[in-house]
């Protein structure tokens, strides 16, 4: 392909596209990169897997030239290489797309293509714009070079950087949690389309938390925990397994002995709850409507007694997250009525609904979560701040405070490094338990999670979804929202499901239920 | 009405030229910045730096083009700290832009006090080109079309940059330094370096339009001379977004402000010349109102650039 240099060409060779040889990279009091040797071979999809810091990201980033390994040497096809830059790396045919479009919005997608070339040149728009759409339709894509980028979705956004980076001639091409956000049908999609980018003889790098798309779009596996190399799955040897087999394997390299993997849901059943039919509902939503320009809610019917979880359903966007807004305060409600125990409570505030025993866990973790400046000891308080016993007429109570957050690190687990340190520095994973001790006290009757384990890692996800079987246990109302099926399944006693705004149907969690949410979900079952 | 004799006409709309072209050139360096990720607060002091350097040099050299060249450099001069200490360094923008032009006020106001005491030298009045033909129209013509050089030269680069920035690669990169700077890192372009670029051109446009202040426009350097223009140039670009058209436009409805200001006092109307006088500040609020909240800056306006943190 034009434009690629001698190195780039150099690839067709037998031997590894790319070879880390005894790799490590350290920061400041921590060790990302322990001594790694990975070879990556053409032809093939290699996964890489690691809970969130098991030093994934940091691997990626030396591969495409953002950072320098201190120690060890990467080979690009047998030839020690240093990646001193993102444009060395380009040129000697590594491309990456990541989780977060690397697209500038503004520019159209021809444009961001175009970027890079000389300065003085005029970006070739339609020439650009041809060429792409060549190259999507040689790997069996459509995509529109001439839209704005904003305007599309990250799965359409995703596309295009990967026909970006085949245009610039990569024969490398690593996709960095390129999954996480996308519906599952656009993960399929692209999980399609790295199977037929590797059969062209280019080598692809799949980064993924989710150990069923691992073992669907993989050929081999390789597993890091905490910096180091700690296994992995050869091509000749994840052929010959099953599914639960191949899953069981990556779970115990990944946990060590442990064996329960959280995803391995499939054969769990559905839960059990006591539930008493002629119970009183804690909550009760009456024809609520919300407004909203992209996704106005209207007609929503729940009712949740004490102990039962009901989960909502849907694809990403389909108005969960502005009711999930419109029941917890932070969006005004059209009309209907919400009650809580009773108590009509439409017209309340947020910190009144908390106090009649409203929780809501928020999937914005970082964005309306918690503060990220303010002590861990602060954030636990985020919702109570000036309140009686930590406030005394207006002065904080330390003691209490302190107090207070020793009590809900330990009884959490949150893992910080001290009560006073800044929330914004813990992980991912530390930041959803310190929500969660926030948001599950004793005085909470009802509890709205907001996809909860989105972004997580295994262990983290297994820890959030006991958090939320305690609360149905413990006689709460949970309003569960989330859109992996799996998730649902396992937790849910009713599951509704969301489209357009509405419900278009709730099913109760039994042996068919996966089938029929699938169909609702797709439109077919209406 | 008698107010609105040929004259009078003539006077306002070269009284907005002459106010509306320091205005323009600061509005369009300011918004190359702006396009690139950095906001210069700077750019005041950027002006005053280039009005001292360019009055200096002409009233040293008695010609206006070494004066003009020398106010572009003294402009550049100062945004080079802010190229090596907000882009290179990633300091706090605001912060350093600040300084740079309290310091840059404070520097030419003592320099020059060393160097005249009290006194403010003259200088003559400066070189025109009549354009033929155009020059005859009535009132548009001498307001216009027989102009300083670097009238032209600023209304010409208006069309210059509007083709920059649509049609020329360095646009695209220029945009993409501002929305997702990492975008354009991961293609293989230097962030830093456009940035770089746009913003020591914007210290050589501000420059220029404080040269044109007094050298043009005053024929003197006083201190603090620039009073607030590199501050609505900032604004304009603001408010002028990515076109540079706007900016022209904007240019030339505040220079008009301006203008009225003295016209109206030429013309013997009876109002405080306070309140005439603030009539460009009053504009400006009341553009901010009725557009403001329209104003759709680049999203990494404002933060350093370093590769790698996310």
């Amino acid at each position: 392909m034009a434009g690629t240099s001698a190195a780039a060409t150099a690839l067709d060779q037998d031997g590894p596209l790319v070879s880390l040889k005894n790799v490590t990279k350290r920061f400041p009091g921590i060790v990302a990169n322990d001594r790694i040797s990975i070879d990556f071979w053409p032809g093939e999809v290699h996964v890489l897997l690691g809970e969130n810091g098991a030093g994934k990201s940091t691997l990626v980033s030396m591969l495409t030239g953002f950072q320098q390994p201190s120690e060890g040497e990467i080979e690009v096809a047998g030839v020690p290489q240093d990646l001193s830059s993102p444009q060395r790396a380009l040129d000697l045919g590594i491309g990456a797309v990541y989780q977060h479009s690397m697209l500038a919005p503004t520019l159209t997608l021809a444009e961001n293509v175009s970027l890079g070339r000389p300065w003085w040149q005029k970006p070739d728009r339609r020439g650009i714009a041809d060429e792409m759409r060549k190259t999507a339709n040689s790997v069996g894509i459509t995509i529109r070079p001439e839209a704005l980028t904003s305007a599309l979705s990250l799965g359409e956004r995703q596309q295009a950087e990967i026909v970006r980076a085949l245009m610039r001639g990569s024969r490398f091409l690593i996709l960095d949690e390129a999954t996480a956000m996308l519906t599952p049908k656009d993960a399929e999609k692209l999980g399609n389309l790295m199977r037929l980018i590797a059969q062209d003889g280019r080598g692809v790098v799949f980064i993924t938390h989710k150990l069923n798309e691992a073992v669907a779009y993989g050929d081999r596996i390789s597993v890091l925990r905490l910096g180091k190399k700690v296994g992995g799955l050869p091509p000749e040897q994840l052929r010959a397994m099953d599914k639960t087999e191949a899953h069981d394997e990556i779970v115990r390299l990944m946990f060590g002995t442990r064996t329960t993997g959280s995803e391995a849901t499939e054969n769990t059943p559905p839960p059990q709850h006591k539930l008493d039919e002629t119970e009183k509902p804690i909550l009760e939503i009456l024809a609520l409507e919300v407004d909203d320009e992209a996704t106005p809610v209207s007609g929503i019917e729940l009712k949740i007694r004490p102990g039962e979880v009901v989960g909502i359903a849907g694809i990403d966007g389909n108005g969960q997250v502005q009711l999930a807004e419109a029941l917890a305060g932070q969006r005004p409600v059209r009309n209907g009525r919400i009650y809580l125990d009773g108590v009509s409570i439409e017209d309340k505030s947020i910190g009144g609904r908390r106090n009649l025993g409203l929780s809501y866990v928020t999937d914005d973790r970082l964005g309306e979560g918690i503060v990220g400046a303010f002590p861990v000891s602060l954030n636990l308080l985020l919702k109570q701040i000036g309140d009686a016993p930590f406030w005394k007429h207006g002065l904080e109570q330390p003691a209490e405070i302190a107090r207070n957050a020793t009590e809900k690190v330990a009884a959490f687990d949150i893992r910080t490094p001290g009560i006073g340190t800044p929330a914004g520095k813990l992980s991912g994973g530390n930041i959803q338990k310190l929500l969660l001790a926030r948001e599950l006290g004793e005085k909470t009757r009802a509890v709205i999670f907001a996809k909860p384990t989105y972004g997580l890692d295994l262990q983290n996800i297994a820890a959030s979804r006991n958090r939320i079987r305690e609360a149905a246990d413990a006689r709460k109302a949970v309003l569960l929202i989330s859109t992996e099926l799996d998730e649902l399944l396992e937790l849910s006693d009713r599951i509704a499901v969301m489209s357009q705004g509405r419900i278009v149907g709730i099913v109760d969690n039994n042996e068919t239920a996966r089938q029929r949410v699938g169909e609702l979900m797709s439109g077919v079952g209406e | 009405m008698a107010l609105f004799t040929e004259a009078f006409l003539t006077a306002l709309l070269a009284g907005a030229i002459s106010a509306g072209i320091p205005l323009l050139l600061v509005g369009l360096g300011e918004q190359m910045s702006e396009k690139s990720g950095v906001l210069n607060i700077g750019i005041e002091g950027m002006m005053l730096a280039g009005a001292y350097t360019g009055f200096l040099i002409a009233w040293k050299t008695e010609s206006m083009g070494l004066g003009f060249i020398a106010g572009a450099g003294g402009g550049m001069f100062v945004a080079l700290f802010m190229a090596v200490l907000c882009v290179r360094m990633g300091l706090n923008q605001i912060v350093i832009g600040i300084s740079l032009t309290l310091g840059a006020e404070g520097a030419t106001a003592i320099l020059h006090h060393f160097q005249f005491s009290r006194t403010y030298p003259r200088l003559p009045a400066t070189l025109k080109w009549d354009i033929p033909v155009l020059h005859d129209i009535p009132v548009i013509g001498p307001a216009l079309f027989g102009r300083e050089p670097v009238v032209y030269f600023a209304l010409i680069l208006v069309a210059v940059f509007a083709y920059l920035y649509r049609r020329t690669h360095f646009g695209l990169a220029l945009q993409a330094a501002g929305d997702k700077p990492a975008a354009l890192d991961s293609s293989g372009v230097d962030v830093l370096k456009v940035r770089t670029v746009a913003v020591l051109t914007t210290g050589a446009l501000a420059g220029l339009g404080g040269a044109f202040m007094a050298i043009v426009g005053a024929g003197i350097f006083v201190p603090f001379m620039t009073h607030g223009n590199g501050f609505i140039g900032i604004v304009l670009a603001m408010l002028a977004r990515g076109r540079p058209l706007w900016v022209l436009g904007g240019a030339t409805l505040f220079g008009a402000c301006l203008s009225l200001t003295t016209a109206l006092q030429v013309a013997g109307i009876d109002i405080p010349t306070d309140v005439i006088q603030m009539l460009p500040f009053a504009a400006v609020m009341a553009v901010l109102i009725v557009l403001g909240s329209k104003a759709n800056l680049p999203v990494s306006l404002g933060t350093a650039y370093a590769r790698g943190e996310r």
